[in-house]
């Protein structure tokens, strides 16, 4: 099998999931018990509003038709309507992407910063007592919910200390970093413990390869091999590792954001249910998934890079 | 394998055996949830207040000898509510786990068993459930069948069985190749006896494992959407409703929302311990029958 048709038969795979996918999303306006409008207006639309409402979501057609706009639109990047915000859905969670993509790439960042060092040391005292102590962390890192972690690194580092803002955006990107510590800092620490027990685990499976053993037998020092040798090998599988975890990391950002205020599509999600703004609604479940997707579309084709040897399987 | 001998001993020998040889993660891990159970079963005989009750004149105390968590801003004392709240969040995450877990092992393991339509169907449902991030999947169904408790049960049942189904059908894949299957295949069994009786329990072990993680996963579920307003709503006594209410008096009173948050890290702690350890005991069995 050649580059291509890897990418192509990979892309192909994506199809039947982006179909089943857009399916659901159609589908959450159409569930709803009850009339959407109605339900959006809080019961006090009268006759002719709700008509006209219903024309301008196209809820006056016949749902295979109604499907046939939505993907046909979705593919343009038009996501419909919100009746609410009275603004188009695609524009509203486009202005959001940006945030969240940033957010989960400074988390991603911290949390393999934290990940890394420990997971090294776990691996090369496996068994021992410093192993032991850092699985028992990564135990109670991953039973502490993201929200109530959140909540103690307000009070220490933005309300005790008084270090960071403790929410909303800023405005120049200096400032946005600055915004997206604690933030990022949050999410990264609900994903470190997955992450560490994958690398320790990589770790170790590439310390019994034969050219370990091979530098072992040149007399090289356990740190240089592990610094040198392994490591190289053994950090292949974190892109695998993170976009595996990339819904993980996604739903983490959604709570995370709501504490923080922070303008991503997670906050967006929250607000729009609590408005039952389903357009919105409807628009944020695709670009969700389609971000998972695509997120995975990535890892893959760049571990492709990385390892040929994925072409001939 | 020599089961005679073992079947003779009475049953407290046996169960003092299976005790001795859990990992030291597997004991502690079941004693501080046999503490929290316990805790939560008699929690009106072991504090003296109502977990609604009010004391408007004692509001946002810090904890005391009277009040050991506090008080919140209605003056409610907050160690009671996070011993209620035990009632709640605990048989939550238990229901909320192994409902699912039954019909996702089976389901798993009957595509992994049979293949064919049956199976692609059910992958590429799976596919599609997968797609969604979790949370995200939960609280657009919650937005659609609307708020409280029962669509918030009903949302996880439609979502959680695909990671039990998934990790039941890899291993059915590896177990259906063995011997004593082509064993019981030879003896003219059915597919429904062979997978019931005989495969079931060898493909169960990596679920009960992952189990534990997602009864921490799904009890933080809980009280996450009640954090986020669409969960449980106030004044039940639930840890993340009571967190998401701390919030607004983060400035003079820590201890409404970090001390609830606490109960949860234990509980999850404790059930992470037990699932470490089951995997250490179940993980040595396996290689025993191998």
């Amino acid at each position: 099998m050649n580059l291509i048709t890897y990418i192509v038969s990979r892309l192909l795979q994506m199809i039947p999931v982006v179909i089943g996918v857009s399916l659901v999303a159609f589908l959450a306006i159409h569930l709803v018990p009850g009339d959407p409008v109605q339900l959006m207006m809080h019961g006090r639309a009268t006759p002719e509003t709700l008509q006209a409402a219903h024309a301008k979501l196209g809820l006056d057609q016949s749902l295979l038709i109604q499907y046939w706009h939505f993907i046909t639109n979705a593919a343009t990047g038009s996501l419909g309507t919100s009746i609410i915000q009275n603004a188009d859905v695609g524009k509203i969670v486009g202005e959001r992407l940006l945030p969240t993509v940033l957010l989960l790439v400074t988390s991603a960042v911290f949390a393999i910063l934290i990940a890394l060092p420990l997971s090294i040391i776990a691996a090369r005292r496996s068994d021992q007592a410093a192993d032991h102590a850092i699985r028992l962390v990564g135990i109670i890192g991953f039973a502490m919910p993201p929200f109530w972690v959140g909540i103690i690194l307000m009070l220490f580092f933005g309300i005790y200390l008084d270090w960071f803002p403790i929410s909303g955006y800023g405005r120049s990107f200096g400032d946005r970093m600055y915004h997206l510590v604690l933030p990022s800092l949050t999410v990264a620490l609900f994903l470190a413990p997955i992450l560490i027990q994958s690398l320790r685990a990589a770790i170790l499976d590439v310390m019994t390869a034969e050219y370990i053993t091979v530098a072992r037998a040149k007399g090289l020092g356990p740190w240089r091999i592990l610094i040198k040798h392994a490591l190289r090998n053994a950090l292949m599988p974190v892109t695998t590792i993170l976009a595996v975890n990339i819904g993980w990391l996604l739903s983490g950002a959604v709570v995370v954001e709501y504490l923080f205020s922070f303008p991503g599509l997670g906050s967006l999600l929250v607000r729009a249910v609590g408005q039952r703004d389903y357009p919105v609604i409807q628009g944020l479940s695709l670009v969700f998934a389609i971000l998972v997707l695509v997120v995975n579309l990535l890892a893959d084709l760049s571990y492709m890079l990385i390892d040929r040897r994925v072409l001939k399987a | 394998m020599d089961h005679s001998n073992t079947l003779k001993l009475p049953l407290h020998r046996r169960l003092a055996d299976e005790f001795r040889r859990w990992p030291v993660t597997l004991k502690v891990g079941a004693v501080i949830l046999l503490t929290i159970v316990l805790a939560g079963v008699f929690a009106p005989w072991l504090v003296p207040y109502y977990p609604y009750s009010q004391d408007l004149n004692n509001t946002l105390q810090p904890p005391s000898l009277a009040h050991p968590f506090g008080t919140d801003n209605f003056g409610r004392d907050l160690l009671t509510r996070v011993l209620w709240g035990i009632r709640i969040d605990l048989p939550f995450g238990f229901l909320t786990t192994y409902v699912p877990m039954i019909y996702g092992v089976v389901l798993g393991s009957l595509a992994g068993y049979a293949g064919g339509f049956f199976d692609s169907v059910l992958m590429r449902v799976l596919d599609v459930v997968v797609a969604f991030p979790f949370l995200v999947l939960i609280i657009v169904i919650v937005a659609i069948l609307g708020p409280g408790i029962f669509n918030i049960y009903l949302s996880i049942f439609l979502t959680a069985w695909t990671m039990y189904a998934r990790l039941a059908r890899a291993e059915m894949l590896v177990e259906r190749n063995k011997d004593y299957i082509l064993a019981a295949r030879n003896l003219g069994y059915g597919p429904g006896r062979i997978v019931f009786r005989h495969a079931l329990p060898n493909v169960m072990n990596s679920s009960i494992v992952f189990s534990m993680s997602d009864f921490v996963l799904n009890i933080m579920l809980v009280s996450g959407l009640s954090f986020l307003g669409l969960g449980v709503t106030p004044p039940t006594p639930e840890w993340g409703a009571m967190i998401a209410e701390g919030r607004d008096f983060i400035f003079e009173a820590w201890w409404i929302s970090t001390l609830p948050g606490l109960a949860l890290v234990i509980t999850g702690t404790a059930l992470c311990l037990i699932g470490d350890g089951l995997a250490q005991r179940l993980g040595e069995r396996r290689h025993a029958l191998i």
